[in-house]
């Protein structure tokens, strides 16, 4: 449990630094999709017996080179929609196979308090700050690509290339979510908090430590909350990101209507 | 013949409620996709088909068939959408999202609720990933009337939905009542959607039904044979991973088969890209610049 | 300009009186109103924002008026009839859906039905004289989504008269289209309006390619309109009282270009609108 808790925050925080760039650059949809096919990954990697890390890696990065591929070759919509289900398909076979079906699947797909095993919470926590450290070097570039890209191009900010390194940062942030909150719940955590902070304050940095501060305050209540009721943590970690959500556009609206009020609040919807 | 079918296998009580189950409910997916791709509201199905998993689990809870959950919720969702206009045709709407996620475990919830409390087996299973050779034969009636409520509307509609996803100003100009057309449509996606999940499960489905009318849409472009194409390429997938699925009882690791979802998610991926690649001459490429041309020459 | 047909102007089809419209806390349209009559073509020109598709909604009775009445062939109209042809401006079409060209003209014809359609010859050779009509022929059978900008207007425009219409509307029927196009459209509407009889209504921003097939002009400006024969309407002292400021109307060969004058106001008893935008030339 332990183990799970210090993942955990290690989690919180990636969630919270690379949400920010995921809301900012309209991203949810791979955030939504690369964990669906590591999730295969994690499957086949339980099916022979390898590390489960291993197998969320190797699939989530394949997955995030495949989505970044296609979403340039224009209309994606229906194929990426298809390789999601797919993956998901696959993960289903690959578990079905195993002896552990429905328990595997549940741990995968809703996270597990203790899904951590002391053998990967170093690779874990050592994913984690490449993860965190990789966003704040890049922090300039992408957020300049993120938000003018014709203008980044000028000053050799090349969007392809930057997109790439994003992809590949949301596939390493699934390889270290999935085993925690699980894979249909990766989603909520990496963009609610993100989505919140932003309904909050306009000021980059600012948003960036409330996405954190708000990750972290979900992950921990998710983990007290898992571990008293025996409750899957992917039940906390979807009400609590719903419910942040909710209240900071509450807020964010409400301030909105006083006259006075600078339009700070930026909308978050995208 | 033995090679191709199991041992059984039309003999079996199971294989056959799966065989008709499975191809009336292709058929719904298929006809609803395909005016669920042309409109653009592929995530409106993907959304109530996520809910569903939801409404399904929370079914169990209550001792009731998943069937009554998935209608339950779509109804809702669906609902939710008409009200909240929440027709977004890219789908990226991270509030829709959120809101799914919330969905999604409360469905985490209740799926923990249900293996230790209603002592439900593979209720994770069955709800995310369909369980067609385990559906209630009692349940083939009610099965067959919603599939015909569903299908009746969308052909009831058909021009109207054809002439509002055209344009829903030309037809409003028309006395089209655009408003109502959409919520029959969404009625009819409801109701497709829950049938599916039935087969493959909530959160599958979406595969059903857009995949077999992606297909239909490359492949013709009349809109009466695109409905029969993604019909019947919808039937086809089913029933060939029916049989896949009862023949993998053989096939390694032995003694369990292979699940029919993802015989039929694999099928319709493989028929999807088959249809993506480019046959010179199959698809009529009119030169509309030649044909001005031509135009112009005539006039002069 | 070869004239085709004796361009004998039939009775009135359509008389709007005192149309006023309030969209938003502001006043879009102001007592506009003017008369169309079969077998002419009438330009509705003004700005974007001037407010002519709002006009055309409150025609199609997709918009309530304020104040006003409009009078359908002699009887005033608060329901929707389908006599009336529409060509929208913007009509997004995918390239993937599945409709032909002949689809979308049949359409027209019975879209609004419940069921399924019958085959029939007789509904297959009016759609396929409704097609010839516009000269799409030999691209019936294409995708729609496929077609060019020029193809799909003609195509919309074989759709809105297949049911006979007396009225046909069409909001910026030239935009987007390169010169040819435009011609083509242009002479398309004129010979329809006088062979079929019908009244027809096209708005666009400039008035200029319309000049050779509009018999009558309605120009719209600060939400109030003036209406008449082109040489009527569009003079200095007209648009400068329309607009509420001093507007030069300058004829340039067969080109007219309304520019925006000095900033010294023309005498005027009523508000400036605030949509109308500072430009050099309109």
């Amino acid at each position: 449990m332990v183990n799970t808790w210090l993942a955990a925050t290690m989690v919180a925080v990636v969630a919270g630094v690379l949400g920010f760039f995921i809301v900012l650059r309209g991203a949810a949809f791979i955030a939504h999709a690369v964990p669906n096919g590591a999730f295969a990954g994690a499957a086949a990697a339980g099916l022979l017996g390898l590390s489960t890390l291993l197998g969320l890696g190797t699939f989530a990065v394949a997955g995030a080179l495949s989505i970044s591929w296609l979403s340039r070759r224009g209309r994606h919509d229906v194929v990426t929609a298809l390789a999601l289900v797919m993956m998901l398909g696959l993960g289903a076979l690959f578990l079905s196979m195993s002896e552990e079906y429905a328990s595997e699947i549940f741990s995968l797909l809703f996270g597990d308090v203790v899904g951590v095993s002391s053998a990967e919470l170093l690779p874990i926590l050592a994913l984690g700050v490449a993860c965190v450290a990789a966003v704040l070097v890049l922090f300039r570039p992408l957020m300049l690509s993120s938000v003018m890209p014709e203008a980044g191009e000028a000053r050799g900010v090349r969007a392809q290339p930057l997109e790439l390194c994003f992809v590949l940062l949301v596939a390493l942030a699934t390889t270290m979510t999935v085993p925690v909150v699980g894979a249909f719940l990766m989603f909520s955590l990496m963009t609610a908090p993100a989505a919140a902070a932003r309904s909050l304050t306009a000021r980059p940095l600012l948003a960036m430590g409330l996405a954190v501060l708000i990750a972290l305050a979900i992950v921990w209540v998710a983990i007290a909350l898992s571990y008293l009721s025996a409750w899957p943590i992917g039940f906390f970690v979807g009400t609590l990101g719903a419910t942040s959500y909710g209240l900071a556009r509450g807020w964010a609206g409400h301030r909105q209507r006083r006259p006075l009020s600078a339009r700070m609040a930026t909308d978050p919807a995208r | 013949m033995g090679f191709i079918f199991g041992p059984g296998f039309f003999q079996s009580s199971p294989v056959q409620v799966a065989l008709i189950v499975g191809a009336v409910v292709s058929v719904v997916s298929g006809v609803v996709g395909v005016f669920t791709v042309v409109r653009g509201q592929a995530f409106s199905g993907h959304a109530l088909a996520d809910l569903g998993a939801t409404g399904g689990s929370g079914a169990f809870l209550l001792g009731l068939n998943q069937l009554w959950g998935f209608l339950v919720i779509a109804a809702v969702a669906a609902g939710a959408i008409e009200l909240l206009g929440l027709r977004r045709p890219r789908g990226r709407d991270l509030a829709t999202g959120i809101v799914l996620g919330a969905g999604l475990g409360l469905a985490a919830l209740f799926l923990y609720l249900d293996t230790s409390f209603s002592s439900t087996t593979g209720a994770s299973i069955t709800i995310l990933f369909g369980s067609i050779f385990a559906i209630d034969s009692s349940l083939v009636p009610v099965i067959a009337v919603l599939t015909a409520i569903s299908l009746g509307t969308v052909l009831l509609l058909y021009r109207m939905l054809l002439f509002s996803s055209l344009s829903p100003e030309m037809a409003a100009a028309r006395t089209v009542p655009v408003r109502a057309v959409g919520i029959g449509y969404l009625v009819a996606l409801a109701l497709a959607v829950s049938l599916s999940a039935m087969t493959i499960g909530a959160v599958l489905s979406t595969a059903l039904l857009v995949g077999p009318a992606a297909c239909a849409l490359r492949l013709t472009k009349r809109p009466g044979l695109a409905l029969a194409l993604a019909a019947l390429i919808g039937v086809a997938v089913t029933w060939v991973s029916i049989v896949l699925a009862y023949d993998s009882y053989y096939w390694p690791p032995g003694g369990r088969g292979w699940p029919v979802s993802f015989f039929v998610v694999a099928l319709i991926f493989t028929a999807y890209l088959l249809t993506q690649i480019p046959i010179p001459g199959w698809f009529s490429r009119r030169q509309p610049g030649r044909a001005m041309v031509d135009v112009g020459m005539a006039r002069r | 300009m070869p004239v085709e047909a004796a361009r004998v102007a039939g009775d009135e089809v359509v008389r709007l009186e005192g149309i006023s419209v309030w969209l938003s806390g502001r006043q879009v349209l102001r007592e506009v109103s003017f008369s169309l009559r079969a077998a002419e073509v009438t330009g509705l020109i003004g700005s974007n924002g001037a407010g002519k598709t709002t006009l055309f909604r409150v025609i199609l009775g997709l918009q309530r008026a304020s104040a006003g009445r409009v009078w359908m062939r002699g009887r005033a109209h608060s329901g929707r009839l389908p006599a009336i042809g529409y060509v929208p401006q913007t009509v997004a079409l995918d390239p993937d859906m599945p409709l032909r060209a002949r689809d979308v003209v049949g359409l027209g014809l019975d879209g609004q039905r419940l069921g399924i359609p019958l085959p029939s010859r007789q509904r297959r050779q009016l759609v396929d004289e409704m097609l010839q009509a516009v000269d799409a022929t030999h691209f019936a059978d294409a995708r729609v989504g496929r077609l060019s900008g020029g193809e799909q207007r003609r195509v919309l425009i074989a759709h809105a008269l297949i049911s006979r219409p007396q009225l046909l509307l069409l909001d910026e029927p030239l935009i987007n289209l390169d010169i040819r196009s435009e011609q083509e459209v242009v002479e398309l509407l004129s010979g329809i309006a006088r062979q079929q009889r019908i009244a027809v209504l096209i708005s666009a921003h400039d008035m200029n390619p319309l000049l050779p097939a509009m018999d009558r002009i309605v120009y719209l400006a600060a939400g109030r309109a003036a209406s008449g024969t082109t040489d009527e309407v569009v003079q200095t002292e007209v648009l400068s009282k329309l607009y509420g400021r001093q507007v030069d109307v300058i004829r340039l060969r067969d080109r007219v270009l309304v520019v925006s004058g000095s900033d010294e106001s023309v005498a005027a008893d009523h508000e400036h609108a605030h949509d109308v935008a500072e430009r050099g030339l309109i």
